[in-house]
């Protein structure tokens, strides 16, 4: 790695400051993804700006019709929450899968949100959940938060604070891990709402999307068989070592057959 | 920069570079060299210690993250205070033959710690899925998979008495 100046603010305002008064300057939340970039040298930012000391980012709050999470919340604590548990079962389903014990121990949701991995598992949550990202200065609506490869709606200087999520009357996880790494080859999160069913799918091409075919035939029939003929096309899904582009677009649909069985539980 | 923690139950100040890593704040600066760097890419848990009771890779951890925090290392995992054994986890892994070269061997013990820990009655499965992040590469899993187990209820039968 190369030297780096460190600021450890405990406001807000402060870390937002001193995320843009140098150039490059990077956050770091739990620094799953930031700490091995930094050591392979893809990455040499002048400064980090460590968002642990900022308590107001931590911590789980049940809020009727919504679930709000802090973005410094690791994924071990959504996963053992029994809010989670009770309000939103799938979506703790989702982070005990993310990693392994000691990278749930260390990694954020709003970490993973912001990093937008194209094969991260809480993509697919927020954007099937359809969950407002909270930021210092505006909420961004999921379906216009994740742009494409690591891309997001963040502005310069922008910090996530929360992510809201709306509870579902159903909803369901599942993916085909890639052995090695744990990340989602093709992750696909189900969730069903009085106005209707969202689903989300990670790890399958540049980045997160949704399916509408199968949203349109959940809506009318909340079982895996009212999905089990629908394709989606591999044209611009990812092909790389782990898998071709086809053998992805078809595991779309096994996964959310899958999933939509997780959600009715 | 300075900073102050815990390290096995003793009050401990460094000076470090940020970019430091804890890996290898321990074994190089601390001379604490039973953290092993396997992989040196967060994949295989050689390095694995506790940070504030959970378990974390210290090869993926800035050494900034331990100021006002508490450390375990291998160093410190010990069976009852005084009593000059080794922890429950350690005595399983040797009576099961849960380990073969023990390169692995303190990431292991240090993840069934916190396993054990956070579930006392631990099943197979969940030693199976809790040990996804720490690879072995010559022992095949199973031993020290019923080292884990055998450990996990040696640590809820010591917590009883």
């Amino acid at each position: 790695m190369k030297p780096f100046a460190y600021h450890q603010p405990h406001q807000i305002p402060d870390a937002a400051r001193l995320l843009t008064s140098v150039a490059d300057s990077k956050l770091v939340a739990g620094g799953m993804t930031l700490i091995p970039t930094l050591k392979q040298r893809l990455a040499s930012p002048p400064a980090l700006v460590d968002l642990s000391r900022l308590g107001s980012l931590k911590g789980i709050t049940d809020d009727g019709t919504t679930i709000t999470i802090g973005a410094m919340t690791p994924h071990a604590v959504v996963a053992a929450s029994k809010v989670v548990l009770t309000r939103i079962p799938g979506l703790a389903a989702l982070a005990s899968m993310i990693g392994d014990p000691a990278v749930r121990s260390r990694g954020t949701i709003g970490g993973s949100v912001a990093n937008n991995d194209p094969a991260a598992d809480y993509p697919a949550g927020v954007l099937g959940l359809g969950a407002t990202i909270v930021t210092n200065t505006r909420e961004i609506a999921a379906d216009k938060f994740f742009l494409g490869l690591f891309e997001t709606a963040l502005e310069p200087g922008e910090i996530i604070t929360a992510i809201r999520f709306p509870v579902p009357l159903k909803a369901g996880y599942a993916k085909f891990k890639a052995p090695a790494s744990r990340y989602a080859l093709v992750g696909v999160f189900v969730a069903k709402f009085a106005g209707g069913v969202r689903v989300a799918v990670t790890g399958a091409g540049p980045g997160v999307f949704r399916v509408p075919p199968m949203e349109e035939a959940l809506s009318e029939n909340f079982d895996p068989s009212a999905i089990a003929a629908i394709r989606i096309d591999a044209e611009g899904l990812t092909s790389d070592i782990h898998a071709e582009a086809d053998y992805r677009a078809h595991l779309v649909t096994v996964m959310a057959k899958r999933a939509v069985d997780a959600a009715l539980g | 920069m300075q900073i102050s923690f815990t390290l096995n139950g003793r009050p401990t100040i460094v000076d470090v570079e940020p970019a430091t890593l804890v890996a290898e704040l321990l074994r190089e600066q601390l001379h604490l060299t039973g953290t092993h760097i396997g992989c040196d890419t967060s994949q295989c848990g050689a390095c694995v210690v506790h940070l504030d009771g959970l378990p974390v890779k210290s090869c993926t951890l800035l050494a900034p993250a331990l100021d006002g925090a508490t450390l375990l290392t291998i160093e410190g995992l010990q069976g009852a205070p005084g009593s000059n054994r080794m922890h429950p986890m350690q005595e399983a892994f040797r009576e099961h033959h849960g380990l073969q070269c023990g390169f692995c061997t303190p990431g292991m013990l240090m993840t069934a710690v916190a396993l054990a820990t956070e579930k006392p009655d631990l099943t197979e499965a969940d030693v199976r899925h809790g040990l996804e992040g720490n690879i072995c590469r010559c022992t095949g899993y199973q031993n020290i998979i019923v080292s884990v187990m055998a450990g996990a209820a040696a640590m809820s039968a010591a917590k009883g008495e």
